[in-house]
């Protein structure tokens, strides 16, 4: 009986033994199917994305860093250039005639419309988020605002070319009753420089004033209330409250603008299109964009396109420095 | 006592004088450089109805404006005999198709890879964040010359409709890192829990995706949807450069074209043009403006 039963319990714990395993061994192998699953749905819900990523932004960058060793025009073949870094050294030594007065206008036009895209938005965004209360008035400003953002860019170059036609636009007929005399807003030069600053910045400025106007909005309110209770004017709470609360809105609004600004040009194109380098308008992404589709030179376009491109990365890495990852896509919150 | 009373009166006058010169500085920083947009913007309504230019707001012969700004609606738009668009309706046809297209195209690609950024933690989803950001701040300028190379390369320049296809594929595939950014963020804000319990009850990964999470995120993917829309249809450059038939040009080119044709010459045809195509923008912007107006977008291409 003893032996029996021995051999009996031997062979349950045996079993138990061997359906442990198995089921450890299932469990394992659910385990990994379940990760297998898990893997494969990532890949299947990034795919279009990366397909897309790689298709519109990685293969053309990697394509014009190749690109811009060569001396491609309309036949398109790689022929690379003799010094490798020819097109680099025409750009750089300014062998290229164009190339002072472009990054001139270029530095006037990035600096210029800075002041009014992060310095004069902050202004708006103030006043329209603290100084009028009244919501529907601000809504309305603000709205107006807006609407050179949201209209398409031709109808936009269109507008401003009607404002300073020298017949009826309403630019001359000021320009002619301050007496400035018969000026032409788009082709001579001190005055086509300033409607390029004015123009993009009617574009850039609602940008930042919404960036900084939601900010604004997070700021608590009993500190405003306590700042008032003590007896500051509005001025007082803006400039000793507001203002150094908005310090890092600012500077990521400032930062984005740089960069954005540097390689804008469709306003200057549509407005401008063949005059921009007579009328002192050519930035440097325009003049790459022309040297490519009005002259054929894609070679040395890429090449023009690369510095503007290596300008931006290292800015990027110097506002990564400055503000962390986290900071540089989150600009509105405030830190009290 | 009577002093006392003056002062006080005096004050509150002071005080009263003070806020209406506040609210004048205030009111004169903020509209009077908006004096051009509403100059510009209101002579685009009232010189597509007036047959004679119009410089100060003022309507000039609206009888001539009527008969003769909307004709390019139902005829071909002429110049000294030459016909240079015969079929205005194309042209809306193929913006419409731009902008749809690229809106379905960032919306499909957007709602499922922002779903898989913003739910799982997987290798190299940092450096893929990372990428997006610096991706973003190439210079457009670079991606339209490589690009041309590539397009000349598959055979796909100067192939009429089919690089209208591709320039849509090509605008999706621009525009949508952008807003996957956005829409993770509303991923983001959907509570775990919700899909959770719909895995316990048996719902496969794809289908609480699909039935949970998708419908949460509605506002999220209109947002997205309005913004590519809106983009499509402004779109200028990658038409411009790399269509070259005048029948499968969007509204934008053949108004820039037009432009280049009648500046100075026909203000009334160009302006009922340009109003006619900027109506969908505006009627959407408007209603919508409310929820876009707090919408954080990463940074504009100019």
């Amino acid at each position: 009986m003893k032996e029996v039963s021995g051999t009996s319990e031997s062979i349950e714990e045996f079993i138990k033994h061997i359906t442990s395993i198995l089921h450890k061994l299932t469990e394992r192998f659910g385990e990994r199917v379940k990760r297998a699953g898990r893997t494969i749905f990532i890949i299947l819900f990034l795919l279009p994305f990366l397909v897309s990523l790689v298709l519109a932004y990685g293969l053309p960058s990697a394509l014009s860093v190749l690109m811009s060793f060569t001396d491609m025009d309309l036949r398109f073949e790689f022929n690379w250039n003799n010094p490798w870094y020819k097109n680099y050294y025409t750009i750089f030594r300014a062998a290229d005639p164009r190339i002072p007065t472009i990054s001139y206008v270029t530095a006037l036009y990035v600096g210029a419309t800075i002041l009014i895209n992060a310095g004069f938005s902050l202004v708006l965004g103030i006043l329209t988020t603290y100084c009028i209360r009244n919501e529907f008035v601000s809504t309305t400003l603000r709205l107006l605002w807006f609407l050179p953002r949201i209209t398409p860019v031709v109808i936009y170059a269109l507008l401003w070319q009607w404002f300073a036609d020298p017949r009826v636009g309403p630019l001359s007929m000021l320009s002619r009753w301050l007496g400035l005399g018969e000026v032409s807003w788009i082709l001579d030069k001190p005055y086509s420089q300033i409607l390029m600053i004015v123009v993009n910045g009617f574009v850039g400025a609602s940008w930042g004033m919404v960036i900084y106007a939601s900010a604004i909005r997070t700021i608590p309110l009993e500190i405003l209330y306590a700042a008032k209770v003590d007896g500051a004017s509005d001025f007082k709470v803006i400039t000793n409250i507001i203002l150094p609360l908005l310090k890092w809105p600012i500077l990521f609004v400032t930062a984005w603008q740089t960069l954005s600004l540097l390689g804008s040009y469709v306003q200057i194109l549509t407005i401008w299109n063949g005059f921009a380098y007579t009328s002192g308008v050519e930035v440097w992404s325009l003049y790459s964009y022309h040297s490519a589709f009005s002259v054929y030179r894609f070679g040395y376009s890429a090449a023009l396109a690369m510095v503007i491109v290596m300008v931006s990365l290292a800015l990027l890495s110097i506002y990564f420095k400055i503000f962390g990852f986290r900071r540089m896509l989150e600009p509105s919150r405030i830190e009290v | 006592m009577k002093d006392e009373h003056i002062t006080y009166k005096g004050i509150v006058l002071k005080a009263k004088i003070r806020r209406i010169i506040g609210a004048i500085i205030v009111y004169s920083i903020v509209c009077i450089p908006l004096i051009p947009i509403v100059l510009m913007y209101g002579w685009l309504i009232i010189q597509a109805f007036s047959g004679k230019p119009v410089s100060w707001l003022i309507p000039n012969d609206i009888p001539g404006g009527l008969s003769k700004n909307w004709r390019f609606l139902y005829g071909p738009i002429t110049k000294g005999g030459t016909v240079l668009y015969r079929d205005f309706w194309r042209l809306v046809f193929n913006t419409l198709l731009l902008s749809l297209g690229t809106t379905g195209l960032v919306v499909a690609i957007t709602s499922l890879a922002g779903y898989a950024i913003s739910r799982f933690e997987f290798r190299g989803r940092d450096p893929l964040l990372k990428s997006v950001v610096v991706l973003h701040s190439i210079p457009g300028v670079l991606f339209l010359i490589a690009l041309m190379y590539l397009l000349n390369y598959l055979g796909l320049y100067g192939k009429g409709f089919w690089t209208l296809v591709t320039v849509i594929l090509i605008k999706g595939g621009l525009e949508s890192p952008m807003y996957t950014w956005m829409l993770k963020g509303f991923f983001d804000a959907v509570p775990w829990e919700l899909e959770w319990a719909a895995l316990v009850d048996g719902c496969s990964r794809f289908k609480a995706w699909r039935k949970v999470v998708l419908p949460l995120i509605f506002p999220g993917i209109a947002a997205v949807s309005i913004f590519a829309f809106l983009s499509g249809w402004g779109e200028y450059l990658l038409v411009y450069t790399y269509i070259t038939e005048a029948e499968n040009y969007t509204l934008s080119v053949a108004l820039s074209d037009l432009t280049y044709e009648f500046l100075y010459i026909d203000y009334g045809m160009l302006a009922a043009f340009s109003l006619f195509y900027m109506l969908p923008a505006v009627i959407f912007f408007i209603t919508t403006q409310k929820y876009l107006m707090r919408m954080r977008v990463i940074a504009y291409k100019g």
